[in-house]
């Protein structure tokens, strides 16, 4: 008997189940083991943030509770009104918004012209300029602390939001060179060089061509300079944790988290609201943020 | 206690939007002087130049570095340490003007100074500037630091001790208790059981989901939630969940019949469960990139080996794998890096504050902010630097995973 014979006898249901229809396809047992096997994974990572909304949701006396439910029984907002109304958190979220938007702006500009003489222009210097921007990024982050807190407070700019403003720009910038050169790269000089013999100016073929072109690594370098500055704990640690009108709203969470006993849900509110928003952006730009990051750094 | 009030709401945005007209203008008058002034330095450097030529190139390499290298060896001596100003610090101007001759000296000079190359430096200059003030300057404040015994009995005055605490981060203990070994050994562990389980899960989840599937978007969105929330709730988050009696991770250990486990106080617990967190927060990143390199995979080279017979296996292995390599080695080179150095997890985590728990980051963290012994810690950090350092330009020369990076 060939083969193909034995493809054309009828199979059972049974059979079906678990030989795939064609050989480019998975058996729905397979496919059935794949679904399983996906979902057991969702679960795993949603469920330890679905538990901060549980938490968040539990009235004040039942905070402590071995309860695994996810919406317990006698939910209230109560935790959610006391964060809003009853404690500085809305002024921690708005000091956040107003830095890390400034702060990504101003690295982005910063990042994008440099970038744009790393990868047009041989230059001395540039070789060692791109290994040192790497190699700034093996800094262990604790290491510039001190001399940072020294600097600022020599320039008067310890607990205001104008240094951690410029730390932060300045600190999101060799990354974001990186990712920009790699990307404009890509943009073929020709392009510029038509321009150019148009008798348009460098920096406006730049301006005009080689930007309007670059924005998707654009919007990918401003979310990862603002992300970076929204998450920073040690940073605002060290340059504003002793004036806790100018907190972010990681300093909050964390003295919220710090009385675990009293304060869980108010925590765990806090947190909800702050990371829904920075979430939903998030999962909307992630193709971009992946195309982005793969391009930076494979195609060099 | 203050409120939302539209004081507040308008003070912290005047405040940061003059912050931004500040840094714009200054970036603007940086760029105009730095093009204004590369013509006739560029005439200026070709002068120099001519006079010069009778000394040769190699005699001139020679005296400016030198030049330079003094000027770079005062800086680091000239900033001030504790309160009393270094000795050397009245002297600056002089060391400036070394710079500048030596500069001028080297050949080099007539290429930087080139009329043509104006528009890139004017373009990298306000970067520059950025990161003399706020990563060359704190590299240099530290690397004084480092030579001197800059702690809470020595504050005002520290002296000089020369490469002392250098010998002493291997020999003594860099925490209270711990020495550098058994810290580095676990932060090696705590990086390669991450790196490992990021990379082989990511790679698993990757290969469930390349196919043509029913709710694969929704898969996918909800995979990637752990990398979407802002780490430190993530942290602190789990640092609930790992309470004694009420995390959820004991709780569901006991309705399994298991006994519950001191996460927080334990110390190889604690590690484990930082472990879980960091293998939780990171799956993600690694799993998208390589979703994304499979993608870029032509079916074509699974057919024809499908024609030829080839194992699920050994398909995997000598095409997914050689072709993902472009994608997957600078995101382990990356994973490395950011497990190695990250600092909320092992930091959040540990709310005993084990100094067993500390990897070299955190312990790092804890020598200068708690016990503040800024000379061992700053001596220490070099050391954590140049064990990162080495290992990235091992693995970039072995893998060759940078390569066209330069041209």
């Amino acid at each position: 008997m060939t083969s193909t014979d034995m493809q054309r006898k009828p199979q059972s249901a049974w059979a079906r189940f678990f030989k795939p229809r064609s050989s480019r396809e998975d058996s729905p047992f397979k496919r059935l083991l794949i679904h399983l096997a996906l979902i057991l994974s969702c679960v795993i990572a949603v469920y330890p943030v679905l538990r901060i909304v549980s938490v968040s949701l539990r009235p004040g006396d039942r905070l402590l509770s071995t309860s695994l439910a996810i919406i317990p029984p006698d939910a209230t907002l109560e935790a959610y009104k006391t964060v809003l109304f009853d404690k500085e958190f809305p002024v921690w979220v708005w000091n956040s918004i107003v830095i890390t938007t400034a702060t990504a702006v101003v690295g982005v500009v910063l990042a994008a012209t440099s970038a744009y003489a790393f990868s047009r222009w041989k230059f001395p210097g540039r070789s060692p300029g791109l290994v040192f921007l790497l190699s700034t990024q093996m800094l262990p982050a604790p290491m510039m602390m001190v001399p940072i807190y020294i600097l600022a407070s020599k320039l008067g700019l310890t607990n205001t939001y104008r240094g951690l403003v410029i730390a932060y720009s300045v600190t999101s910038v060799p990354f974001s060179i990186w990712i920009l050169k790699g990307y404009y790269d890509t943009i073929p000089r020709e392009l510029e060089e038509a321009a150019l013999i148009d008798g348009v100016s460098r920096l406006s073929a730049f301006w005009r061509i080689v930007l309007p072109l670059s924005t998707p690594a654009l919007a990918i370098v401003f979310l990862f300079s603002f992300m970076s500055a929204w998450t920073d704990y040690l940073l605002a640690r060290v340059m504003i944790a002793s004036e806790r009108s100018l907190w972010t709203w990681v300093l909050g969470v964390r003295d919220f988290q710090g009385q675990f006993q009293t304060q869980w849900g108010l925590f765990s509110a806090a947190s909800v609201m702050v990371a829904i928003p920075v979430m939903a952006l998030f999962l909307y730009s992630s193709k971009w943020l992946i195309s982005g990051l793969t391009l930076g750094s494979v195609k060099g | 206690m203050r409120f939302l009030t539209p004081d507040v709401f308008i003070g912290a945005l005047r405040e940061v939007g003059s912050t931004v007209v500040f840094i714009v203008v200054g970036t603007a008058l940086l760029e105009l002087a730095t093009y204004l002034a590369w013509t006739p330095l560029s005439r200026f450097s070709q002068w120099v130049n001519q006079r010069l030529q009778f000394l040769g190139n190699k005699v001139r390499y020679a005296l400016a570095t030198l030049l330079i290298g003094g000027a770079g060896v005062f800086a680091v001596g000239a900033i001030s340490v504790g309160q009393t100003p270094s000795p050397w610090s009245p002297y600056w101007p002089w060391a400036l003007v070394a710079l500048v001759i030596g500069l001028f000296i080297s050949p080099t000079a007539v290429q930087i100074f080139h009329w043509r190359l104006r528009l890139p430096y004017m373009l990298l200059m306000p970067a520059l500037v950025g990161l003399v003030l706020l990563v060359i300057y704190p590299l240099l404040w530290e690397l004084n630091v480092s030579m001197t015994n800059l702690n809470p009995r020595h504050f005002k005055s520290p002296d000089f001790v020369g490469l002392r605490n250098y010998i002493d981060v291997f020999t003594k203990p860099v925490l209270k208790q711990v020495t550098f070994f058994p810290v580095f050994l676990h932060t090696i562990l705590w990086t390669v059981i991450n790196v490992v389980f990021h990379v082989s899960g990511g790679m698993g989840l990757a290969l469930l989901l390349n196919r043509k599937m029913r709710l694969r978007g929704l898969y996918r969105t909800l995979l990637v939630f752990p990398w979407a929330i802002p780490q430190p709730v993530a942290c602190l988050a789990w640092l609930g969940e790992f309470h004694y009696e009420y995390g959820f991770v004991n709780i569901m250990l006991q309705q399994i019949g298991l006994e519950p486990i001191q996460w927080l106080s334990n110390p190889t617990w604690n590690f484990v469960a930082m472990c879980i967190t960091n293998i939780w927060l990171g799956i993600p990143f690694m799993m998208v990139i390589i979703l994304g390199g499979l993608q870029s995979i032509s079916n074509e080279f699974y057919e024809a080996a499908e024609m030829d017979g080839a194992s699920p296996w050994q398909m995997f292995r000598s095409i997914t794998v050689p072709l993902l390599r472009p994608v997957l080695t600078p995101a382990i080179v990356l994973g490395t890096v950011w497990t190695f150095t990250n600092f909320n997890v092992p930091f959040f985590i540990n709310q005993n504050e084990l100094e067993t728990s500390d990897t070299l980051v955190t312990a790092l963290f804890r020598s200068a902010f708690q016990y503040f012994n800024l000379g061992d810690a700053a001596a220490f950090a070099f050391v954590v630097f140049g064990i990162l350092l080495i290992f990235s330009v091992l693995y970039i020369r072995v893998s060759g995973g940078l390569k066209g990076v330069y041209e």
